[in-house]
C-alpha cells in the first residue's frame, strides 16, 4: 500500500460533501479527477483522513448556458470540455488552453473544477479563469460563495476557498462582439507538461481593425496567474500591426515575479514573456480582424 | 480502516471483492485480480505504462483508487486478444513493425492506441502522438510504434472495406 490509510466517502449531492467537510475537519480532503491528489498521496506528502469522492455528484457535472454567460461544473472532465461544442464556440480560449492540459488519459480523469482549486501557478485552466474573469462559486454548510478569478488564486496551491469550501460551479463571460479573437501561447518541455511560461489572449476589435476590447495573462511567472494590465491598456484603442503589439508585449517582462527551477531560469522566464504575449496576441488578431 | 465491498466488470467479467480504500485500481487488477500484464512503472502518473480503458475512455490505473471503480467496466491488455489467443489487430502490427524491446510499455501502448483507433480509426501522425504522448517508451525511439499504430489503422480501415 501506498498511500496512508483513509476513510472513503462516496458523496451523492453537494450538500452531503458539504456535511462531511464540516464533521471531517481540516484533515478530511475531496477527491475529483485525483490527478495531484493522488501522486501527492501516493509520495505521502499528504495523508488526508476523510477523502470525499464527488465523481457522482451529477449536479457538479454539466457544462449549459445561461445570461451571464457559460456555466462548467466544477466536476466536469476536462476532456468533455475540451470536446463541448458550448465550449468551442463560445470559450475558444478555453478550448486551445485545454488541449495543453496534461495527456487524453489524464484529462479523461482530471475535472475542470479540479485544476482551479489546485491552483497550480503554471496550470492551463487557471490561466484561462483569469483572463476571461471567470466567477467561481463555492459552497459549504454557511450557504453559496462567489468569488472573482483576480481575488481567489492567492500563491502556489493555494485560493480563497476555506477547508470547510466545495468548488462547485465556474461562470465564463462570453465575448459576444463580432471580432473576437484569442491566443494561447506556452512553453513546455514536451507538449502536455506543465508550462514553464504560458500566456492567454483575447482581444475584440472595432469594425475598422483597432483594439476595443483587450485581456492578457501570464501563468508561471509568479506563485499565482496575474494579468498584465500594462500590456492590455498599451493594446485598447490602438491600431493593431506587429510593431504595436511587440512594444505592448514587453511591457510582460516588468509585470511578473518568476522563480528559477530544474527547468527554467527566472532570467529566462522574463525573457520569453514578452516573445510569448506577442505570439498570444498576434493569434488573437489574426482571428479578430473585421 | 473499514475494508469496501466493490464490484467491477475487468474485460467482461464481474468480480466482486473486499478491499481497502487506499488500495490503488493498478495494484488490484495486479494483485488481488491476478491480472499482471497492466504494468505499474512509475506509480505517480508520469509513464503511462499502467493505462487502462475504463468505461471506454483510457486512464491511469495508478491514480485511481480501486474503491473508486466501483460499478465501473475496465478493459486491460489480457482483454485484447481473442480467447483462442488470436492477437487484435493492433497488437498484430506491434509484433509486425517490432514496437517493443524490452516490452515494459507495451500494455500501456497498446490500450492507449486501442482507445485512439476506436474513436477515431482514420487518425493522423499527429493524433496518434497526442494520443501516445502520456506513455514513456525507453527503448523504442517511438518510430515503430507510431509506425504500429498506423498499420493498423490501414488494416482495420481495409478490412471494413
Amino acid at each position: 500500500m501506498k498511500a496512508a490509510e483513509f476513510e472513503y466517502l462516496c458523496a451523492e449531492s453537494v450538500s452531503e460533501v458539504c456535511q462531511a467537510l464540516a464533521d471531517g475537519g481540516e484533515d478530511s480532503r475531496i477527491i475529483a479527477g485525483g490527478q495531484t491528489l493522488v501522486p501527492l498521496m501516493v509520495m505521502r506528502m499528504v495523508r488526508p483522513t476523510l477523502l470525499i469522492d464527488i465523481n457522482h455528484v451529477a449536479e457538479l457535472q454539466g457544462i449549459a448556458e445561461d445570461a451571464g454567460g457559460i456555466k462548467i461544473g466544477a466536476c466536469t472532465r476536462q476532456a468533455d470540455a475540451e470536446t463541448s461544442d458550448l465550449v468551442q464556440q463560445k470559450l475558444p480560449l478555453l478550448a486551445k488552453a485545454l488541449r495543453l492540459v496534461g495527456h487524453p488519459q489524464t484529462r479523461n480523469r482530471g475535472t475542470v473544477g479540479g485544476s482551479i482549486a489546485n491552483a497550480d501557478p503554471a496550470a492551463e485552466i487557471p490561466l484561462v479563469a483569469l483572463t476571461l474573469d471567470a466567477e467561481l462559486v463555492a459552497m459549504s454548510n454557511s450557504g453559496e460563495s462567489h468569488y472573482q478569478a483576480a481575488g481567489f488564486f492567492s500563491f502556489v496551491m493555494e485560493t480563497a476557498l476555506g477547508p470547510d469550501q466545495c468548488l462547485t460551479e465556474l461562470r465564463f463571460p462570453v465575448w459576444d462582439g463580432a471580432h473576437v479573437g484569442t491566443g494561447f501561447e506556452e512553453v513546455s518541455i514536451r507538449d502536455s507538461d506543465f508550462a514553464i511560461l504560458a500566456a492567454a489572449a483575447q482581444i475584440e476589435t472595432d469594425n475598422e481593425g483597432n483594439c476595443r476590447r483587450c485581456a492578457i495573462a501570464i501563468g508561471g511567472g509568479a506563485p499565482k496567474p496575474l494579468r498584465m494590465g500594462a500590456c492590455e491598456d498599451a493594446m485598447i484603442g490602438a491600431r493593431l500591426d506587429d510593431n504595436h503589439i511587440n512594444q505592448a508585449a514587453a511591457l510582460a517582462a516588468e509585470a511578473i515575479d518568476p522563480g528559477s527551477d530544474v527547468h527554467a531560469s527566472a532570467e529566462y522566464r522574463r525573457r520569453i514573456a514578452p516573445e510569448l504575449v506577442a505570439r498570444a496576441l498576434k493569434q488573437a488578431v489574426s482571428e479578430a480582424r473585421p | 480502516m473499514k475494508q469496501r465491498a466493490i464490484r467491477v466488470t475487468v474485460n467482461g467479467k464481474a468480480h466482486e471483492s473486499e478491499i481497502a480504500p487506499r488500495l490503488t485500481l493498478v495494484d488490484y487488477l495486479r494483485d488481488v485480480l491476478g491480472l499482471t500484464g497492466t504494468h505499474a512503472g512509475c506509480e505517480h502518473g508520469v509513464c503511462g505504462a499502467c493505462t487502462v480503458i475504463l468505461d471506454g475512455a483510457p486512464v491511469r490505473s495508478c491514480l485511481m483508487f480501486a474503491v473508486q471503480a466501483d460499478g465501473h467496466a475496465i478493459a486491460t491488455v489480457e482483454g485484447l486478444a481473442k480467447d483462442d489467443g488470436t492477437l487484435s489487430p493492433l497488437q498484430d502490427a506491434f509484433w509486425e513493425a517490432h514496437a517493443m524491446q524490452c516490452g515494459f510499455c507495451t500494455p500501456g501502448m497498446l490500450m492507449a492506441a486501442t482507445a485512439l483507433l476506436k474513436s477515431n480509426p482514420d487518425p493522423s501522425d499527429d493524433d496518434i502522438m497526442d494520443a501516445l504522448g502520456g506513455n514513456l517508451c525507453r527503448c523504442t525511439g517511438y518510430q515503430q510504434i507510431i509506425e504500429a499504430v498506423r498499420l493498423a489503422a490501414l488494416r482495420t480501415g481495409e478490412a471494413d472495406g
